[in-house]
């Protein structure tokens, strides 16, 4: 990249300081001062080492003929340390709703502020920051290209670091548009647009200088979530401020028809960020771990346009009974039962994929951890499209059994695939031996990730219907039998018994951790150091 | 781009593409997953053409069926309200105590005063009746307004402090504050609060009882409301002070808490936001929670 161009960033981010400190000035409420002042951080501290780096000139050193894998380094050690995160704000909420007097009669403790926390922080902190580091990884290599673009790699990286912070401590401190899994105030959501494009440019910049002729399926996977969320994201955060000083805004929508637009950017966020862009990794790091071809090239072009085509229109499902007209819900409805089959492609081509190569689940734990993934993918798209169906829905809707749902698919699919993967990248690119410190722990890991969400799914399910029966008991009168309160009551042991899930999920992410940390090292597990290293190919 | 080739394992061939290592098998779509899709879209065509579901210009298709979330909520409500109405003209029409000798008309009141309860009282009352520290507790037999049906309906029609401005019928009673506003020296407040706990069969300082007697008697004159025994008075709302059940516990320092600045608890007027049929179904149920009293 030429000086000329470094320079120009490098007045971009000055240009970006002035105007934060120009909004720091004039804010009108603390949220926004607070955060034009980490902006105000952020473009400094982005400027002083750009400056080093164009001083010393490191940058001459990247080549145009290499891979980029650095900014797919930070990105791994991004995606654990906010795996951590979630994980622990997630067994904290549980807790609280377990027992109550955790909330700690403070607002920044209080669920009401946390649990947004722990939802961003999995969903996009952890989630989010898996994908673009693996799509950057996978689009590099099935292309043979280096990423497009230059340094903008970094600043998509840097850029969504800064989202997320923005996002959480927008939270904590009170601040929420109040739109589910899309709280942040609209100067966030601008931020979020500025990162996303760029993310797309680079991404699809790669794709257009491939030095491939197909492009690979998990690419277009991957290429779906970017271009979708770009959509919904915007779509749903569609508001006008109250001022451009101000955190506080207003939708533009109300009433049903902005139900429906959250709806359609909810539900799709399922679909695009946690079901498609994850089978792009699926796509890509199951067929390297098992050393097996894809099973059927067939099957996955025909479900990946079934997927992208169905997903969309089943948002409605999460407002049965509510002001929506009958005709959107029964859309909903019917879509999300066409969709199960497509969504099961996925899970054949994942599990079909090991055929020949079954025996390596009893000696590989990262390829054991991939395949419950596709399990438990496989297991939630079965039970989503059923509790979409309008009569199942009257009983599960508004119960711990969504809760359940979502997790089942949040824990079992997405953060089991991810965390496979983050093996196998680990192995690859922290590691001089190609393999990690110890593969017994990725086993602990495993065993006990899987029997967290055991614990947390079984439990959810029974809380879930039974506390759906109670709601509708009706005594031979025609009375409702139970108070709200009396439910609560019957869920508490269940809740206990979720927190506890939650633990050993947690747990089996700390001792990741702790592996990746001993393998950057460069140490491996004595005990283990006979056994046969992973293997090399990379 | 690499050759097709044929997969040792599978015997199936690949498609010839090649990615960092990565082959595709050209295996076709297994049948029982086509199948199976085909019939979902069957199935929701069929569904879409039953219910209510595609959108036209300017409303949407109603579907054979010709039904809507709406009017199946409204079949179901009509049938609920049509097999209950016998019952609820007569509990409109019956007075409290008729309903009670009633044996079919109590049961339906008791579950219909149940249901009530649990969706508008518990929050305060808790689920069993039993109250908390401030809500009194409606399974014992101790009262603030009375414990007969007569009592109990009124209390839930008019409530307790209920915007006394507007709301001229609603129970008041209003015990001064005898230490903030001064009515009372400090130490008269001492001598009274242990005759209370005298009253109440607590641990107590016998001399400053005494004392604490004619504080009760004549200065404050506490008995005009707490009766000479620390009985209570209903009629005014006058709490019984000769037991064991506290509103605001029992303890000296409370006592003197309440002496000193007294808390007054309100609760709503349901006149108005229940039906007449309904009040008195709460009144039954509240009744038969175990500290109801004969008229």
């Amino acid at each position: 990249m030429s000086l000329t161009m470094r320079w120009l960033q490098m007045g971009l981010l000055g240009l970006g300081a002035v105007l934060a400190l120009f909004m720091a000035a004039n804010a009108k409420d603390g949220l926004y001062e607070f955060h034009a002042w980490v902006f105000f951080a952020a473009a400094v501290l982005a400027l002083f080492f750009m400056a080093r780096n164009t001083m010393s000139g490191s940058y001459l050193q990247e080549k145009e003929t290499e891979y980029m894998d650095k900014v797919v380094k930070y990105g791994i050690v991004a995606t654990v340390f906010w795996g951590v995160v979630g994980f622990t704000v997630g067994v904290y909420v549980a807790s609280e709703l377990a027992f109550p007097w955790l909330n700690l009669d403070f607002p920044l403790t209080n669920f009401g502020r946390l649990r947004p926390v722990h939802t961003s922080a999995v969903i996009f902190a952890f989630g989010g920051n898996a994908l673009i580091a693996t799509s950057f990884f996978v689009v590099q290599r099935t292309n043979r290209a280096r990423l497009a673009f230059g340094n903008l790699a970094w600043f998509v990286f840097w850029g969504y670091q800064l989202f997320i912070v923005l996002a959480a401590t927008s939270y904590v401190l009170g601040g929420s548009q109040s739109r589910e899994y899309a709280e942040p105030e609209w100067y966030i959501d601008v931020w979020l647009t500025i990162v996303w494009v760029a993310y797309f440019l680079v991404f699809f910049g790669t794709l257009v200088k491939r030095n491939v002729s197909h492009i690979y399926v998990a690419n277009w996977f991957y290429l779906s979530f970017i271009v979708t969320i770009a959509m919904l994201h915007i779509g749903n955060n569609l508001a006008l401020p109250v001022s451009f000083f101000g955190s506080k805004s207003y939708a533009l929508l109300s009433g049903a028809p902005d139900a429906i637009t959250q709806w359609w950017y909810g539900h799709n966020a399922v679909g695009f960020f946690l079901t498609a862009g994850f089978l792009g990794m699926m796509y890509y790091f199951i067929p390297k771990q098992a050393e097996r071809p894809v099973y059927s090239y067939r099957l996955s072009i025909v479900h990946f346009w079934a997927l992208i085509f169905t997903y969309i229109w089943a948002g409605p499902h999460h407002l049965h009974y509510t002001a929506l007209p009958d005709w959107v819900q029964t859309l909903g409805m019917v879509m999300s039962v066409i969709l199960w089959m497509p969504s099961w492609g996925g899970m054949i081509n994942g599990l079909m994929t090991l055929s020949g190569a079954w025996d390596k689940l009893r000696t590989d734990p990262i390829l054991r951890m991939m395949v419950i993934a596709v399990a438990f993918y496989g297991m939630s798209t079965f039970e989503g499209p059923m509790m979409a169906i309008k009569s199942v829905n009257a009983l599960s809707h508004y119960t711990d059994w969504t809760v359940g749902h979502v997790h089942s698919g949040a824990l079992g699919w997405v953060g089991m695939i991810t965390m496979g993967s983050l093996y196998f990248l680990f192995a690859r690119l922290f590691s001089a031996n190609g393999r990690l410190y110890s593969y017994r722990l990725v086993s602990w890991h495993f065993w006990l990730a899987t029997l967290g969400i055991v614990l947390y799914a079984a439990s959810m399910w029974v809380s879930g219907i039974m506390q759906g029966l109670m709601w509708r008991e009706y005594d031979d009168q025609g009375f409702l039998v139970y108070s709200f309160v009396e439910t609560v009551e019957a869920m508490h042991p269940y809740y206990v018994i979720r927190a506890l899930g939650g633990l050993l999920y947690l747990t089996g992410g700390l001792i990741m951790a702790y592996n990746f940390y001993m393998t950057a090292k460069g140490r491996v597990r004595a005990a283990e150091a006979e056994l046969a290293p992973a293997r090399a190919q990379a | 781009m690499a050759e097709r080739e044929r997969d040792e394992v599978t015997g199936t061939e690949t498609t010839g593409h090649e990615w960092d290592g990565i082959k595709e098998l050209d295996t076709p779509l297994p049948r029982w997953w086509l199948w199976t899709f085909y019939l979902t879209i069957i199935w929701g065509i069929g569904y879409t053409l039953a219910y209510p579901a595609w959108p036209l210009i300017e409303t949407n298709t109603k579907g054979f069926l010709g039904t809507t979330n709406r009017m199946e909520l409204q079949a179901e409500m009509k049938a609920v309200q049509q097999a209950r109405a016998e019952k609820l003209a007569q509990l409109e029409k019956l007075s409290l105590e008729e309903i009670k000798k009633n044996d079919d008309l109590f049961q339906f009141a008791n579950r219909m005063g149940g249901t009530t309860f649990k969706l508008h009282c518990v929050q305060c009352h808790q689920a069993g009746g039993q109250g908390a520290y401030g809500y009194p507790n409606l399974a014992d037999d101790d009262w603030l307004w009375g414990g007969t049906l007569e009592a109990i309906h009124y209390t839930i029609t008019h409530g307790v402090r209920y915007n006394p401005e507007t709301n001229e019928e609603t129970r008041t009673s209003d015990m001064p504050a005898f230490g903030k506003d001064q009515i009372l020296e400090p130490a008269q407040i001492d001598a009274v609060v242990e005759y209370v706990l005298k009253l109440s069969g607590q641990e107590h300082d016998a001399k400053k009882a005494e004392a604490g007697q004619k504080v009760y008697m004549e200065d404050a004159g506490c008995n005009g409301c707490h009766g000479d025994k620390g009985e209570g008075i209903p009629d005014v709302g006058g709490p019984r002070l000769n037991d064991q059940i506290w509103l605001y516990d029992g303890s000296r320092e409370a006592i003197k808490a309440q002496v000193n600045n007294p808390k007054h608890g309100v609760m709503p007027a349901w006149k108005g936001k229940l039906d007449k049929a309904t009040i008195k179904a709460l009144t039954i149920y509240v009744h038969s929670l175990g500290g109801g009293v004969g008229s």
